[in-house]
């Protein structure tokens, strides 16, 4: 099915990530949010969306470019990771993550077409060590951003994170800033930057590039902020109301533009991108 | 004078040893020169042997320290005309940051700084320099002012981080620590930033995106802090001594990762001891770090921003 879709041949070699918890191997899996039995079969069919209750589950960075993109060729699949600090059980930890997800790194970047509109897109996995940011993620994002600003292309980056990536340290903080002046120059260039948070975005990631969107879209129920509840839990023993850093209340408190549920969400970026086609726009005649 | 720090301790009971010989012989008019001397040696010889060669937990430690100089004291020390500038111009204004105008060696500059107050009282008020978004809110509109007046903008970074809460989460602390980095990038003047004590994560990159980085040689500027990569690691808190070495975030070794421009050297045991000395050695390396980045055109000024930031990293 991906050979379908997608260009380049390598692409059939890469194995989507399944979410371990929530999706076993077998035949069906119970909705987290309802309790309702769903069959994998139907839940695929409607975009990994319940049917029942609404809760969106989790995708890979490649089923995200599936259901997203109408064909796609990747940018830097090749960079990977090293041990900076050599750090103790980092290069373990990696291999460990390789082979569970088929990814080289935690984020997929390229360039496709969404219903015929050309894009750069970057799409994070929360399967690779949490879609936390090191040096690969930080670089792959910002080669990103900077072909599209060379090629003016409209630029979507799907977001998912724990944060920073602990084990490479102050280059790992140093990618919020690279990705933000990337940014800065590709805004200078008049271009338009679609940032779209999914389920769940926290640290250095909402502190950098997914928050700094023309447009910032969160899928319903995505828990999105700068600390996570855990965090903030044992740092200053604050219980959050239920609720809380969810896309909605993101929203209510007018931190992002909109809420859009998944199965509506190509739609969506398909009008801001067609908002945003310079050329052909004339004013009735007066 | 805060307590002292463990390690530090032998060399502060020989110090005090030494002052109280010096008083009783002057009280008694006794002539003790020479036994003075004997321990002045000792005692110098000791200090040398503690600080020659800390580790980064006593690192991390000296740059925490209570009595070491804040913002306030550099404001006052190194600039002439200080005035503190309040407010985010939207909700509040944020204690755990502070800025203003001053005028270094003349010229007129934006100074903004993370505050963690002295006394407890303070402390409070300045919420340990954890800011909330309307502190860095309030440090972007001084940047943008500064640019307007196309001054240039000097930083102190000394805060264990963003404020993690309920309410810095409502008024969006990911979005406004965002916004400072990528104004920053595109600020069309010089930008120095000192990590002057505790470089902490987003909350001190906020302030951080800089033509310059200098640091003091004990200040320490990290992703996370000692205790929580203990605590993430083996759940165990008081393993901090091993997370410091593991995180490399040392001066040396953020220069070695080309974070990190230039090493600001403290008087022997640490810039608490004496403020005057610390404040010389940087107002020494500001001159000179700002004096080159004003030579620049602003075009090749944010050129060279833009490379700095865009080099750090290490893949294959
Ligand atoms: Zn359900």
């Amino acid at each position: 099915m991906l050979k379908d879709l997608f260009r380049k041949p390598k692409y059939v070699t890469v194995t989507p990530a399944v979410p371990k918890k929530e999706m076993p191997d077998g035949l069906w899996v119970k909705c987290s949010g309802c309790g309702e039995i769903l069959f994998n079969k139907e839940l695929e069919k409607n975009l990994k969306v319940c049917h029942k209750c609404g809760t969106h589950f989790r995708l890979s960075a490649w089923e995200r470019l599936q259901i997203t993109l109408d064909d796609f060729s990747e940018y830097d699949a090749d960079l990977t990771s090293c041990n900076p600090l050599e750090f103790p059980e980092y290069e373990a930890k990696l291999a460990r993550a390789r082979e569970e997800t088929g990814l080289q790194e935690g984020v997929v970047t390229g360039e496709g077409r969404v219903n015929g509109v050309s894009v750069a897109i970057g799409v994070l996995d929360s399967n690779f060590v949490m879609g936390s940011m090191g040096s690969v993620v930080g670089e792959k994002i910002c080669r990103l951003i900077e072909r599209a600003t060379e090629h003016k292309l409209p630029l979507i980056i799907f977001s998912t994170s724990g944060g920073a990536r602990m084990q490479e340290g102050i280059l790992s903080l140093m990618q919020m800033a690279k990705t933000s002046a990337a940014l800065a120059r590709f805004n200078e260039a008049g271009l338009l930057y679609i940032s779209v948070f999914t389920d769940p975005t926290f640290g250095g990631v909402t502190a950098s590039f997914a928050s700094l969107g023309d447009f910032i879209i969160a899928e319903p129920g995505a828990l999105i902020g700068f600390a996570g509840p855990r965090v903030i839990k044992e740092t200053i023993r604050q219980e959050l109301p239920p609720g809380a850093q969810t896309a909605e209340f993101n929203c209510e408190h007018g931190l992002i533009d909109l809420v859009v549920e998944r199965g509506q969400l190509k739609n969506t970026l398909t009008k801001l991108l067609k908002l945003h086609q310079r050329g052909d726009h004339t004013w009735p005649s007066h | 004078m805060a307590q002292p720090l463990e390690f530090e301790k032998p060399l502060v009971e020989l110090e005090s040893k030494i002052s109280e010989l010096r008083a009783f012989s002057e009280e008694k008019g006794l002539d003790l020169t020479e036994e003075i001397a004997t321990l002045e040696k000792k005692a110098e010889s000791l200090k040398q042997a503690i600080f020659g060669s800390l580790t980064p937990w006593q690192r991390t430690q000296i740059a925490r320290h209570p009595d070491r100089p804040n913002f306030y004291n550099y404001a006052q020390l190194m600039f002439e005309d200080f005035i503190e500038l309040h407010g985010d111009r939207a909700f509040a204004d944020d204690r755990a940051i502070a800025g203003g105008l001053a005028l270094f060696k003349g010229m007129p500059v934006t100074v903004i700084g993370n505050v963690k107050g002295k006394d407890t009282k303070e402390k409070i008020q300045r919420n340990f320099a954890y800011a909330h978004p309307e502190g860095y809110r309030k440090a972007m509109r001084l940047m943008k002012q500064a640019e307007k007046f196309g001054r240039p903008v000097i930083t102190f970074i000394d805060t264990p981080g963003a404020y993690s809460g309920l309410a810095a989460e409502e008024r969006g602390q990911a979005e406004a620590i965002a916004k400072n980095l990528i104004t920053m990038a595109a600020l069309k003047v010089p930008l120095i930033c000192v990590v002057i004590g505790e470089g902490g994560s987003g909350g001190a990159l906020a302030l951080g995106v800089t033509d310059k980085v200098l640091m003091f040689e004990h200040s320490f500027y990290s992703v996370i802090s000692p205790e929580s990569c203990a605590t993430i690691l083996w759940k165990d808190a008081s393993r901090v001594k091993d997370a410091a070495e593991f995180l490399k975030f040392t001066a040396p070794d953020l220069q070695r990762f080309g974070v990190c421009d230039r090493i600001v050297p403290e008087p022997l045991g640490g810039a608490q001891r004496d403020y005057a000395l610390t404040a010389r050695n940087l107002a020494e390396a500001l001159e000179e770090e700002l004096g080159k980045l004003l030579e620049l055109p602003p075009e090749e000024l944010l050129q060279r921003r833009y490379t700095k930031y865009r080099e750090i990293g290490v893949f294959a």
